[in-house]
């Protein structure tokens, strides 16, 4: 038994920095703004629980980390972290009834303390601390069970925490059908999860994970007894699955979500250009919005039928228009930068995107793109009389685009081409050296890029059905490149999970619109943290960095890798 | 909860469209799950209600004590989300004033953000439109979400009420049957550009003007509307200038504007650049005596926080809220603001939300039945019909009438002049006192 | 090795001489322009440069501590904009204190000093905070890692600090003591920019005695060129990323509050656009050279104030400043394709490859 009084002290500031958080989490507004929303009908709203899981988190490290010790003490441990976090917040209820906070900090509202005492004003203060240490024992409780009790367990409750939080994007797919509206009627009540629905989706979740982690090994054992043919032909099931199911979707899902499913499609047909730029030939782009933008306005202007119409084209004849327009412009800006490097790249590229998105606002050019009135009066496409009207259909369209475009973009990557970009991308002088040509082998990557974003754009454009200088702001660029590392920079699986990721949720959780960049923000720190080479890396550039990480363990130093083969 | 024809009738609608996709469709090896999925989206299609009120777009039916739910698309998050906090709030506080309760049932605010752009208004749009439960809406915020997103709504049979587009292609003549679902409260720039151009012309007898906007279609389009009356009236316009709404340093810009010499410089654009270009006039050679002229964009108390004492003699064009044609209204709404967030209004269009709100609940209640059972029944036909008949309405931005394109606001549009830049004694009518007319 | 490299190619150098000359020939066509109609008088000029110039140490303020982090870490501080706004946002509620208690204007110099000292400290929290749990762990990733963390970062700064004070903006209080204007060798300036343009010389005068003359200031030197042989020769790397950091921090902070004191604005997004120029600044002058980052922040200041009326008003184009940033990202890409690492180099680290 450990009674190390520094142990202690450990428990103390593990408390005391989740009680932070939990703080944190009440002022910033998130609390009192998600206590309307109900998790479970009655029992718990999204703004408990956040703090719930701050009690939940403050007792399970600190039980992890004095482990050797009893299991009392784990626990008495644990609880005193919970109740140092709760503590923390009770103290923010004392001087939050005493003083007016709110002249400094808009949140710490009279419905906030009320919120945070139970009801009960200063005086519930005590209840907050029982309340969290409760909550901090639990969190013991949990790092003491075994391994295949806690998965279960915790996955369990994020399925109902999931379910909890999507109810609203749910319901309108599940009333589509009569199954689902059965299904909606047993799990959901008016506002929240109904408890017998809670109860079940933690039963099903934990016991499909229970499941999952106890016939893991067994099947993977019988998936490599079968013969090759039978494992060719389980592959091409799985595939052939995967397809109908994609293709399937926007049926299934309705309206919004195949709009989502449409912008992810976008997202990932830029992802796929600027992984030529950055991914292949290394060539740091923060202004990619501007070839968006440019075959935005190119298929908004040959096709719209309002005031600023110049070609009345269809959709399909001013695609391969905007895809060479904005080929054409990739080039024309990738020439004065061609002998920019790294950094320098980054601010100079950034610029162009800046200036395109202020020539298409200005009044300079106003007569000709409409200015900040924007291009209006695109109509939708059509395929043999029928209109693609609702985003269920464009979402056919983003598909077997983005299908096309990654084909092309794994062929140029196998090509000599490709393996030109690569050289370039791990070192410019030496690649020139092997009779690299730079200057047309940058500009194929510029031009190529920003090709797919044309595509990308055109598509943007009739979704939207007018095109607003607005839409192309800098954080676009922004998002697609973060897009494209959070996936695993190279890898084309990697630009659509990573498009899915931080394009497909924050849309889904639109209604939770103010907080959306907060969570986004810390998102990203933390993604970069646990997985540096993204959620699908392409496996080159995996080993890579690990081999880079064992170099610099055996050396011992810390140690700046400056430019490292996956550099920018 | 409701169920309801306008959802059959668009899912029938949707069946003839993948049936003749099927018919015109490229092989794909897909093709026999294409066809199950319909024939399974048929045997699926919602009982008929057995509504008593019949409609031609739909019926929203509300089982007895169950919420009523309205849904805003404002933008309330990135940089322009003061302005839908702003909107959020005033509806808010017009659901309190109703007693959270509209024919004894709990109203339910949901909403989305809709980002001040384009594809934002889309996506929330079409969110809200999948939603069968909402019976209006408010939003947009910014008209170029309006473009795209109103005709979404009303393809899913809800009707919108706008606290804050302005731009006047929203409500003009040839708008098409797509932005029948579409009212707003918020003033036609065409209104308010007319207005402001006649005050400065003939009751300043000014000459010559300039100009400036910072890229929104708000901003651009009233001052295009000023500066073509003001022509038309006989004046000069010496400079039509544009800013970015995040710029700080306006001293440039007015340096240019002062080599025109003016004598009055409207800037109908929002608080923050708005107080900008209200101080650095002061300081820049050429400029310091130009009269200086805003509109409602800027009309709130936070911008004379913004400007300090420059704003002192300035002018606003911005709707009546005057206690003589409002009574106390406005200032009892600002007090229950304060109380209830901390704070003051945050940007200018929160009693336009509050209106919008108000009129919807009130347009609700004309045109709802109720049955034996005390299921509530509103048709939402009836309701897009109610709302273009609202007439005499009175709202926080006076008298409201809508006309048959769907504009309600009050056509009396006033000018102020500022006599303290203390946004304490933030009155309207008083201080900034009204002038005009 | 760049010079072959142009020799070689004489395609690309046509274009590349192609694409400066044009640029060159609509500036001289529209400088021309401009000045032959007269509408400007010699006063507005030096007007115009003058307010150039207080914009522009304003970027050269927030600019020097984007050059040194990255003079150090050779990592794009996405976020340095949002530690200049949480500096100059927190402030803003001691400075209203003050002037609400009539302090500001009674012991201004001292209350003014406080606010200083309440947005260096602030910025500097947040910039050390930022640095231990979202860098640290990232310093021997791949360049982009740190670059979208950073991102993240600012993202999260600001929202953070929106849900904190609120989504409207606030306004400074005005000291008695820096209203109107001094007059100085002929020429009308601002108390106000007066006073920026002074603490930014100062500042980087400070600055550059810190790095060079100090023993703290060659240990960074010495981290800059290489982390690895600084660590063998006893050089506390932490400690020194640590307080390029927190020097960086105070930067921005002494920044915010000068920004606060000219524009009397203060609120959540303030810190996004001047982040993007000061980032600007500090490339044109130089990545990590401090001179640079100064004389970067004053050209990128002047550009903004002079040029649209210079360049474009000559040429017939309408509403010339919405186009501002138009001239000043094109001056960066003319100075870039003349001098590839900045007006006066990469001075701090020894250049690579």
């Amino acid at each position: 038994m450990s009674t190390d009084p520094r142990l202690w002290g450990g428990t103390i500031r593990t408390g005391l920095v989740w009680g932070g958080v939990a703080v944190f989490l009440a002022l910033v507004g998130m609390v009192e703004a998600f206590a309307g929303r109900q998790i479970v009908a009655g029992v718990i709203s999204l703004g408990r629980s956040l703090l719930l899981l701050t009690g939940l988190a403050a007792g399970y490290q600190a039980a992890q980390r004095s482990a050797g010790g009893g299991p009392m003490l784990i626990l008495s441990r644990a609880g005193l972290a919970g109740a140092v976090a709760g503590a923390l917040l009770s103290a923010l209820v004392l001087v939050g009834s005493a003083l007016d906070l709110r002249q400094v900090l808009v949140n710490a509202s009279p419905g906030l303390f009320s919120l945070l005492s139970f009801g009960q004003g200063v005086a519930g203060a005590y209840l907050t601390v029982l309340a969290a240490m409760a909550a901090g024992a639990a969190g013991g409780v949990a790092s003491l069970l075994a391994a295949r009790a806690r998965g279960p367990l915790v996955t369990g409750l994020a399925g109902v925490l999931a379910l909890g939080l999507f109810q609203e994007l749910l319901d309108p797919v599940l009333r589509r059908s009569i199954v689902g509206s059965a299904i909606r009627g047993l799990l959901f009540a008016d506002n929240g999860l109904s408890l017998p629905g809670a109860f079940a989706t933690f039963l099903l979740a934990g016991g499909m994970s229970a499941l999952w982690t106890d016939r893991k090994a067994a099947a993977r054992r019988w998936l490599l007894t079968l013969p090759a043919s039978r494992r060719l032909g389980l592959r091409l099931l799985a595939l052939g699955l995967g397809v109908s199911v994609l293709l399937l979707l926007p049926l299934a899902a309705g309206p919004f979500l195949s709009t989502v499913l449409v912008l992810v499609g976008l997202y990932t047909l830029m992802g796929l250009g600027l992984n030529l730029e950055v991914g292949l030939a290394g060539l740091l782009d923060l202004g990619f919005v501007a070839f968006f933008a440019i075959g935005a306005y190119t298929a908004g202007l040959l096709t719209s039928t309002g005031d600023l119409a110049i070609a009345n084209l269809s959709f399909w004849g001013a695609v391969p228009v905007a895809v060479v327009v904005s080929l054409i412009a990739g080039v024309i800006l990738g020439v004065p930068v061609l002998g920019i490097r790294g950094d320098y790249l980054a601010i100079a590229t950034l610029g162009f995107g800046e200036i395109t998105r202020l020539l298409f606002l200005s009044d300079f050019l106003r007569p000709w793109l409409g200015g900040s009135q924007g291009v209006l009066g695109i109509p939708k496409p059509t395929i043999g009389g029928l209109e693609l009207k609702g985003p269920e259909h464009l979402f056919y369209v983003t598909l077997v685009s983005s299908a096309l475009v990654a084909y092309i973009a794994i062929r140029l990557r196998d090509s000599r081409l490709g393996r030109a970009w690569m050289a370039l991308r791990e070192d410019e002088d030496v690649a020139e050296a092997m009779g690299i040509n730079l200057v047309n082998v940058k500009l194929l990557a510029y031009g190529l890029g920003a090709a797919f974003a044309g595509v990308s754009g055109a598509i943007f454009a009739v979704l939207v059905g007018s095109v607003f200088p607005h839409s192309f702001q800098l954080l676009i660029s922004i998002n697609v490149l973060a897009l494209i590392i959070v996936g695993g920079i190279g890898s084309m699986p990697g630009v659509v999970v990573g498009s899915l990721f931080l394009v497909g949720l924050p849309e889904l959780l639109r209604e939770f619109a103010e907080f959306r960049f907060l969570v986004y923000g810390a998102a990203l720190v933390l993604m970069m943290q646990l997985r540096p080479e993204g959620l699908w890396p392409a496996a080159a550039i995996s080993r890579e960095l690990h081999a880079a990480d064992e170099m610099v363990r055996s050396r011992e130093a810390t140690r700046l890798t400056d430019a490292p083969p996956t550099d920018g | 909860m409701s169920s309801e024809e306008s959802e059959q009738r668009d899912t029938t609608k949707d069946e003839e469209e993948k049936a003749m996709k099927r018919g015109t469709a490229p092989q794909s090896f897909g093709i026999w799950l294409l066809l199950m999925m319909v024939s399974f989206s048929f045997a699926s299609l919602p009982a008929a209600a057995q509504a008593p009120v019949t409609d031609p777009v739909g019926v929203v039916k509300l089982a007895k004590g169950e919420p009523l739910t309205i849904a805003y698309w404002f933008v309330v998050a990135g940089p322009d989300a003061s302005l839908g906090i702003d909107t959020r709030r005033g509806v808010e506080i017009a659901i309190e004033d109703k007693g959270g309760k509209v024919l004894g049932h709990p109203i339910k605010l949901i909403g989305e953000d809709s980002g001040c752009n384009a594809e934002g208004g889309v996506t929330a749009a079409t969110k809200l439109a999948a939603n069968p439960a909402i019976v209006a809406a408010i939003g947009s915020n910014c008209s170029s979400e309006a473009v795209p997103g109103a005709p979404i709504l009303w393809r899913a049979g809800i009707v919108t009420v706008s606290p804050s587009n302005t731009a006047p292609k929203l409500t003009a003549p040839d708008r098409g049957p797509t932005f029948d679902g579409y009212v707003r409260t918020a003033h036609n720039d065409k209104v308010q550009g007319r207005v402001a151009a006649e005050f400065v012309r003939k009751v300043l007898k000014v000459s010559k003007a300039a100009t400036i906007h910072d890229g929104s279609p708000y901003a651009e389009g009233l001052a295009g509307v000023f500066a073509e009356t003001f022509k038309k009236l006989g004046g000069t316009i010496t400079s039509q200038e544009a800013i970015a709404p995040t710029d700080t340093d306006m001293r440039p810009v007015l340096t240019k504007i002062g080599a025109g010499k003016p004598a009055l410089i409207y800037y109908p654009i929002f608080i923050a650049a708005g107080g900008h270009v209200t101080r650095q006039a002061k300081e820049v050679a050429g400029v310091g005596k130009v009269k200086l002229m805003g509109a409602d964009g800027m009309f709130s108390p936070d911008f004379m926080k913004a400007a300090g004492d420059a704003a002192v003699g300035m002018y606003h064009s911005s709707p009546d809220l005057s206690p003589e044609a409002l009574g106390p209204a406005y200032k009892t709404f600002v007090d229950k603001h304060q109380k209830k967030y901390g704070e003051k209004p945050l940007s200018a269009f929160h009693p336009h939300a509050y209106d919008a709100a108000l009129m919807v609940f009130a347009a609700i209640e004309k045109v709802a039945k109720k049955d034996a059972a005390g299921n509530t029944y509103i048709g939402r036909k009836a309701l897009r019909d109610a709302l273009y008949a609202t007439k005499g309405f009175k709202g926080l931005t006076g008298t409201l009438t809508c006309d048959k394109y769907g504009d309600c606001a009050d056509p009396k549009i006033a000018v102020y002049q500022t006599e303290s830049a203390d946004p304490a004694k933030w009155e309207p009518g008083k201080n900034p006192r009204k002038i005009y007319p | 090795m760049r010079q072959r490299w142009f020799q070689k190619l004489s395609l690309v150098d046509l274009l590349l001489w192609a694409f400066r000359a044009g640029v060159l020939l609509l500036v001289i066509w529209g400088t021309i322009g401009t000045l032959s109609a007269g509408t400007y008088s010699g006063e507005t000029w030096i007007d115009l440069v003058v307010f150039g110039l207080s914009q522009g140490s304003v970027y050269a303020l927030i600019a020097l501590g984007y050059t040194m982090v990255y003079g150090i870490l050779r990592m794009i501080n996405f976020a340095h904009g949002e530690v200049f706004m949480s500096g100059a946002y927190t402030a803003y509620f001691v400075a209203d204190a003050l002037a609400r208690a009539g302090h500001l204007n009674r012991n201004p110099i001292l209350s003014l000093l406080l606010i200083l000292a309440v947005s260096m400290v602030t910025s500097t929290a947040v910039a050390l905070l930022l640095e231990r749990i979202a860098y640290r762990p990232l310093r021997r990733a791949p360049r982009l890692v740190p670059l979208i963390a950073a991102i993240g970062a600012s993202f999260f700064l600001q929202y953070a600090f929106r849900g904190l004070y609120g989504s409207g903006f606030k306004a400074y209080p005005e000291a008695e003591i820096l209203k109107g204007k001094w007059t100085i060798a002929g020429i009308e300036i601002l108390r106000t920019q007066a006073v920026v343009l002074v603490a930014s010389v100062l500042m980087m005068l400070g600055l550059y005695i810190f790095v060079m003359r100090t023993k703290m200031g060659t240990a960074m030197r010495a981290v800059s060129e290489d982390m690895e042989v600084a660590a063998l020769m006893g050089i506390n790397v932490d400690r020194v990323i640590v307080i390029t950091f927190g020097v960086g921090a105070a930067m921005a902070g002494a920044a915010g509050m000068l920004y606060a004191l000219v524009f009397k604005q203060v609120h959540f997004f303030m810190g996004f656009v001047p982040g993007i120029k000061a980032f600007t600044a500090a490339v044109l002058g130089g990545i990590g050279n401090i001179p640079g980052a100064m004389l970067g922040g004053l050209f990128l200041g002047v550009v903004e104030s002079v040029g649209p009326i210079l360049f474009l008003d000559g040429l017939g184009i309408v509403a010339p400043y919405q186009l501002k940033d138009v001239i000043a990202f094109t001056m960066l890409v003319m100075v870039l394709i003349f001098r590839p690492s900045g007006i006066l180099g990469e001075r701090l680290v020894v250049k690579k490859a």
